[in-house]
């Protein structure tokens, strides 16, 4: 049997030993981590628009990620009035901190892909899944109001069922070719459906099994796109 | 004199004698952590729809074995008895965020598919009771070689079902397409005539094909090994 005094010193010592060690070690890693945190997310932008890059996103190298994003995009912030801001770059705003704002003092990233034949405008939207937050880029052509491609992701929705927004590349085909705004200019986003597509234009297939979660892309796109709808029309005036 | 002679006989144990040997051997067939004693289950469930991450998985549980058991077995004689098991938390917690924090920076989509379950080693059964089992009562030598065989025995039994889940399952090897109906596959269902009629099961994307793989695994070791066959 050990005295109590040895099991305290014990147990402080170890405390010490290990968390200074980890500290050290997670100061060290963490400009990998971000580094890494950055060339993700830009994968994951450009991803929406995989079939307009001119080249194949999934085996170019991070380096390459990197360049392209640089060349090809031009980054926009907007408010939440959609008008401009100056001096926020839109690839360092993060949707889950602006959420937490304010409605009225949220920023917005707009990326703007100015590819060889033509342009396309990706916004990032966000949304509630069955389990916890999903999320998605959009792109539209440059008539903003046809979809070119969209990218989803989620926290934890159930592999097979939920999170086959993101696995599945025949889900996120439906959306190409659809438009958000009706026949008489109305912003009516793009619906996900179960059993029946009614309106060919504005709405997709739901994913059997997982009727939560295609609620929430069909909440999210028509939530996250409406605040982008000033910056589109201000766009379209000029 | 008694103590000068067992120090000796210590300092005589080969590095790589019978015994040593064993220690690697054994948890890969008959005493495997998963088939045989069939601990670190929900794992074996969770990272197995791939291989690639389920390789990631195995030598990430082996390392922290491995290491934990060294540690664990260095320190036996100050740990106090009654804050052990504490202690063997915080020794494994600590490699686990080693772990954790090097494979974020190395590769992180690996890392983003493995998120939660590279923390949840912390939780497997089978680290924890190769502490206890083991390494709180042997020296370190043999102790690091029992966690390297016991990461080992989990490990192989990780690939195996999810070289098994992939192939059946997504019709690739370590993301190399083998079969399914487009060319960008090997075998190409779509214009071989001989496995037109082949089609991928999902449900082996599901967690409850684990355990029928690992139930199908179970039964052919039971069946091929004599040792494990129960006479009663």
């Amino acid at each position: 049997m050990h005295s109590n005094k040895y099991i305290t010193v014990y147990t402080v010592a170890m405390t010490l030993i290990v968390s200074v060690v980890l500290a050290i070690i997670v100061t060290g890693l963490r400009p990998a981590h971000e580094a890494n945190e950055a060339v993700f997310k830009k994968r994951d932008i450009l991803s929406a628009i995989k079939n307009e890059l001119p080249v194949d996103l999934e085996s170019i190298s991070d380096q390459e990620v990197l360049s392209l994003f640089n060349e090809r995009i031009e980054q926009v912030t907007l408010d939440a009035n959609g008008q401009p801001v100056e001096g926020v770059k839109a690839e360092t705003i993060d949707m889950a901190k602006e959420e937490k704002k304010p409605e009225a003092e949220r920023l917005y990233p707009m990326y703007i892909y100015k590819g060889e034949k033509s342009t396309f405008y990706l916004v990032s939207v966000r949304g509630n899944g069955l389990w916890d937050k999903i999320w998605g880029t959009i792109a539209l052509q440059d008539d903003f109001n046809t979809i070119a491609g969209v990218s989803f992701d989620h926290v934890t929705e159930t592999a097979g069922l939920g999170a086959e927004i993101k696995d599945s590349p025949a889900f996120k085909q439906q959306f190409v070719g659809k438009k958000i705004y009706n026949d008489e200019n109305e912003f009516v986003s793009v619906a996900v459906v179960k059993g029946g597509i009614k309106k060919p234009e504005h709405q997709v297939d739901a994913i059997a099994g997982a009727t939560i979660t295609s609620n929430g892309v069909t909440e999210m796109m028509e939530n996250g796109l409406e605040v982008y709808l000033p910056y589109f029309e201000s766009k379209k005036n000029k | 004199m008694a103590e000068v002679e067992t120090k000796v006989a210590q300092e005589k144990e080969p590095l790589f004698g019978k015994k040593e040997r064993q220690l690697i051997i054994d948890p890969l067939n008959d005493n495997n952590p998963i088939t045989v004693q069939v601990l670190g289950i929900c794992s074996a469930l969770a990272v197995t729809t791939l291989v690639k991450p389920a390789i990631i998985m195995a030598l990430s549980a082996t390392f922290v074995i491995a290491f934990a058991n060294l540690t664990i077995s260095l320190l036996r004689k100050g740990i106090p008895k009654q804050i052990r098991m504490i202690v063997q938390l915080v020794v494994i917690a600590f490699l686990v965020t080693v772990v954790e924090q090097v494979l974020k920076a190395a590769n992180y989509p690996i890392w983003k598919q493995l998120s939660v379950y590279i923390g949840l080693i912390i939780t497997n059964c089978i680290v924890m009771g190769r502490l206890e089992a083991f390494a709180m009562a042997n020296k370190p030598w043999r102790s690091f070689l029992d966690g390297l065989g016991n990461g080992a025995g989990y490990g192989i039994i990780l690939i195996i079902v999810a070289a098994a889940r992939e192939l059946f399952g997504k019709g690739s090897l370590m993301g190399f397409n083998i079969i399914g109906n487009s060319s960008q596959y090997l075998i190409d269902t779509t214009t071989n005539s001989f496995f037109s009629w082949y089609m991928p099961n999902n449900v082996m994307v599901l967690p409850a094909a684990a355990l029928f793989v690992i139930g199908v695994i179970i039964w052919v070791q039971r069946a091929r090994n004599q040792k494990l066959i129960d006479v009663s």
